[in-house]
């Protein structure tokens, strides 16, 4: 059989706008006029999501088949496509005129304007009119969600954000509710983003077309401490930040815009402009010597990476039992922040008179970040020192870009500048952590050199690149094979989990990034979710930084050395992880509800059983163990003195089932201890 | 004292063997996703209405996530996620029986059963009340349905003798009770 029979891959024709087009296995009619260089508008489609088919703005006219939304449509031969025609131009512009009658159109003043679909169709299609009256629906703002603000009345029910969560990252915390003129999107019970299990990654903003899903904005306090002179702001700029930056500017996808970027940033006023690759290279020095430590002892393997606070929080919220695989060092993000509030402190008073002196409460770290989700991190509570976040804020680089235009900056035409010393200098290991597979490739190369004491011979692993949501590859070390999984996206960690978990797959390394493509793809860069190439792109522009950066390896880094040597003794020492290492937990992933199994009144004085049918805990059995005390409690005519009630989730899940008695937590509370808990605990107090 | 305790101890046992029905009835449908409407309206059957805790376990002991539950919840109207009375009132408000006075009827009730703007559950549990539309018995409008029961061509003056029955039956059952 011919190979390309087999590819389904044959080349086949169909006529759009009277020119031939030629197609493949192009998914929909959508994706074939694209690529015959008409732009056929849309609101819900999204080439990396499932079809939905809600908007209605990709209709086209197809001889024989009459009106057809061209996202649902398959290609097919010697089909006739006109996509302007008077019909489909007219349905377009009444389903925006539409959609713009129950919108909120507060444009002027919205965090999306510019950047919004449903203002840039409105341009296009010349819609100067709103002919109905305006239904707009006046729902309250959800905004307790650290990272992303959810406001309904500019939402146009395209359905992206639903799925988003749900295909993406797996999580699911937005659903279409009630039906018809009722219909709106929010999460479980009309609850805040802030008390369902959102990982805060964002891609929910990231692919939504107008602003009913936002990145909750910290420029105004940003600008506060800039402008305030007794401060002295110090900013970390991440890897993926730099290649990103430049494409709002107008400048090529992809390209390293580092200088301009310090150059603008300067500009603006923040007083030190380091890199998170520093801290990268840190965070490589310390995971390599925990793998290294791991690997030698075959001790909680494989070793989860611990850079993206979204993976880190669903593992938290889904998967205790994972937990002490996951890597104790902070992120590189967090590094900084307590490496800065620490030693560059002291090391900018160095020689100077005491009035000059830096004071802790005056020193303010502010990162700028492809991430939304880095917002939420440096907000836990594990990384504040004595009462104080080790970073103070974190600007995405949507609003760093909003924040170089408020500062009226020519960001195309300055001149660019070198980032301040000492946290200046990064290795090419440092800078590919923007990119999915580029954490595991910094850390084999550290750990290759430190295993076997040689240089290791290719630099470049290019098994571990690419936009694959899976990639696999093993690596040859002295005579160990180590076994390397990276993926992106929750949904594919999720699946490896379970891979893992029933034995049908085996690593001593897992990388996971929550972005599709790593943090080049974070929801807080430039939009990307329309065309793979700007991914592409970018990934290509970190590896070029990589290639062009003359150290390769973190542990070769001239500043990581002085760092060790000065404050740090050595790797996974006493000081480091006090430093740079934290501690995981787990976390509910719902709030509010209980769900009460006996009546017992008010002010009685009465036993108060909790038992948790939280998801890890009733896999181990709690329904049973609720079953067994009702029983014992029936048998012992103790039903007025007990109150038995079924909860969610008391954060221990790794050592459920868990039962609460008077406030007293009890783990393990299997069936076969259950008895003795009860007569224990229960029982003893009423038998006198 | 001692049959208040007896009373308690059976809106107890109550509760925990509707409890023990949801996993009767999720395991009866094999925790499959493609079940879940019929899952959810089994378990309304028990609770005469889908309280939002219970929504919660029954997502997560079928692996999917609370959100979608509640979107199916809220699409169908045959879903309810307040309390509904132990006399569910339905008062047509169709075509047929809109003209022939069903509103009237629909104020009678709320006024009777002292329902207050945004009420449709009374305090005590015993009645809760809703419009629907069109019950297919037009020729017998204005129509009230009250747990299946049918009754036709009904009035402001009648629906509220039809309540006073039923409101001397639920006080009745109660002194059973006792």
């Amino acid at each position: 059989m011919n190979a390309n029979i087999m590819e389904n891959k044959i080349e086949q024709k169909l006529i759009v706008d009277g020119k031939e087009v030629s197609f493949s296995n192009e998914k929909n009619l959508l994706e074939v006029i694209r690529k015959a260089g008409i732009e056929v508008p849309t609101f819900c489609y999204r080439p990396d999501l499932s079809t939905y088919g809600a908007c209605r703005m990709c209709v086209v006219e197809i001889e024989g088949m009459g009106i057809q939304t061209s996202c649902t449509v398959k290609p097919q031969a010697g089909m006739k496509v006109q996509v302007n025609t008077e019909k489909t131009r007219k349905i377009r512009k009444m389903t925006v005129e539409l959609l713009l009658a129950s919108h909120n159109r507060d444009c002027t003043i919205c965090a999306k304007s510019e950047n919004c679909d449903l203002q840039d169709l409105a341009k296009k299609l010349g819609v100067r009119d709103v002919r109905f009256p305006s239904k707009e629906k006046h729902l309250p703002i959800d905004d307790k969600n650290p990272s992303i603000v959810r406001d309904p009345s500019k939402c146009i029910l395209c359905g992206a954000c639903v799925r988003a969560c749900k295909e993406i990252q797996g999580t699911g915390c937005l659903s279409f509710v009630n039906r018809g003129s009722e219909a709106t999107v929010m999460p479980a019970y009309g609850k805040g983003l802030d008390e369902v299990d959102c990982t805060y990654c964002g891609q929910c903003t990231a692919v939504c077309p107008t602003g009913a899903l936002r990145i909750k904005s910290d420029i105004d306090r940003v600008w506060e401490q800039i402008l305030d002179p007794k401060k002295k702001v110090v900013v970390q700029i991440a890897p993926a930040v730099r290649i990103a930056a430049g494409e709002t500017f107008g400048l090529p996808y992809g390209e390293n815009t580092l200088g301009l970027i310090t150059a603008a940033l300067r500009k603006i006023g923040f007083d030190s402009i380091f890199d998170t690759c520093f801290t990268a290279d840190l965070t490589i020095m310390e995971e390599a010597s925990e793998f290294i430590e791991r690997f030698k002892k075959g001790e909680n393997l494989p070793l989860f990476t611990s850079c993206c606070p979204a993976w880190v929080r669903f593992l938290e919220q889904r998967y205790p039992s994972f937990l002490k695989n996951l890597s104790t060092c902070k992120s590189p993000q967090q590094m900084f922040g307590s490496v800065a509030k620490k030693v560059l402190i002291e090391e900018f008073n160095l020689n100077k008179p005491a009035d000059q002196q830096i004071k802790k409460e005056d020193i303010v770290i502010v990162s700028i970040m492809p991430c939304t989700a880095k917002k939420a991190e440096c907000n836990k509570e594990e990384f504040k020192t004595d009462d104080t976040k080790d970073v103070d804020f974190v600007l995405t680089t949507q609003e760093m870009i909003r924040m170089i235009n408020e500062a009226g900056v020519d960001f195309k035409h300055i001149e660019p500048e070198h980032l301040d010393s000492p946290f200046g200098i990064f290795s090419g290991a440092g800078v590919i952590f923007g990119s999915s597979g580029g954490v595991a490739e910094a850390a084999l190369r550290t750990a290759y050199e430190t295993i076997t004491g040689r240089k290791i011979e290719k630099v470049a692993i290019t098994e571990a690149r690419g936009l694959h949501t899976v990639k696999e590859l093993s690596i040859k070390i002295d005579e160990h094979e180590v076994k390397v999984a990276i993926v992106n996206t929750l949904s594919e960690a999720s699946a490896l989990l379970e891979r893992i978990k029933n034995g049908e797959a085996h690593y001593h390394m897992v990388e996971v990034m929550a972005c599709p493509g790593g943090c080049l793809g974070g929801a807080g860069q430039p939009p990307s979710y329309k065309d793979r190439e700007i991914k592409e792109r970018r990934m290509k522009g970190l590896y070029d930084a990589d290639v062009h950066n003359p150290i390769h390896k973190s542990h070769d880094n001239p500043e990581i050395i002085r760092l060790y040597q000065k404050w740090l003794e050595k790797p996974n020492s006493h000081i480091a992880h006090e430093l740079l290492h934290t501690h995981y937990k787990n976390r509910k992933r719902i709030f509010g509800e209980i769900i009460n199994l006996s009546s017992v009144e008010k002010g009685a004085k009465v036993t108060d059983v909790q038992v948790c049918v939280g998801t890890n805990c009733y896999a181990k059995g709690s329904y049973g163990i609720i079953e067994a005390l009702t029983k014992l409690i029936k048998e012992n005519n103790l039903e007025n003195n007990v109150n038995i009630r079924a909860t969610f989730c008391m954060e221990h899940c790794s050592e459920g089932p868990s039962v609460v008695i008077d406030g007293e937590l009890i783990l393990k509370a299997t069936l076969d201890k259950i008895e003795g808990v009860f007569k224990d605990k229960i029982l003893s107090k009423y038998q006198k | 004292m001692v049959a208040e305790t007896q009373k308690n101890l059976e809106k107890v046992f109550e509760k925990q063997r509707k409890f023990c029905k949801v996993n009767e009835i999720v395991e009866k449908y094999k925790y499959q996703k493609q079940n879940l409407i019929a899952i959810l309206q089994e378990v309304q059957g028990e609770y005469r209405y889908l309280p939002e805790e219970i929504m919660t376990y029954i997502a997560t002991i079928m692996s999917i996530s609370p959100a979608s539950v509640y979107g199916v919840a809220t699409f169908y109207s045959q879903f309810s996620l307040d309390p509904k009375g132990k006399y569910e009132v339905k008062v047509c408000d169709g075509t047929a029986c809109h003209v022939r006075g069903s509103m009237p009827v629909y104020k009678a009730i709320k006024e009777k059963l002292k329902l207050k703007d945004g009420k449709f559950t009374t305090e005590d549990l015993q009645f809760s009340v809703e419009t629907v539309r069109c019950l297919g018995a037009c020729a017998l409008a204005p129509v009230v349905v009250i747990n299946n029961k049918v009754y036709s061509k009904v009035t402001p003056e009648a629906v509220k003798i039809i309540l006073d029955k039923l409101l001397e039956r639920s006080g009745e059952g109660d002194k059973a009770n006792d």
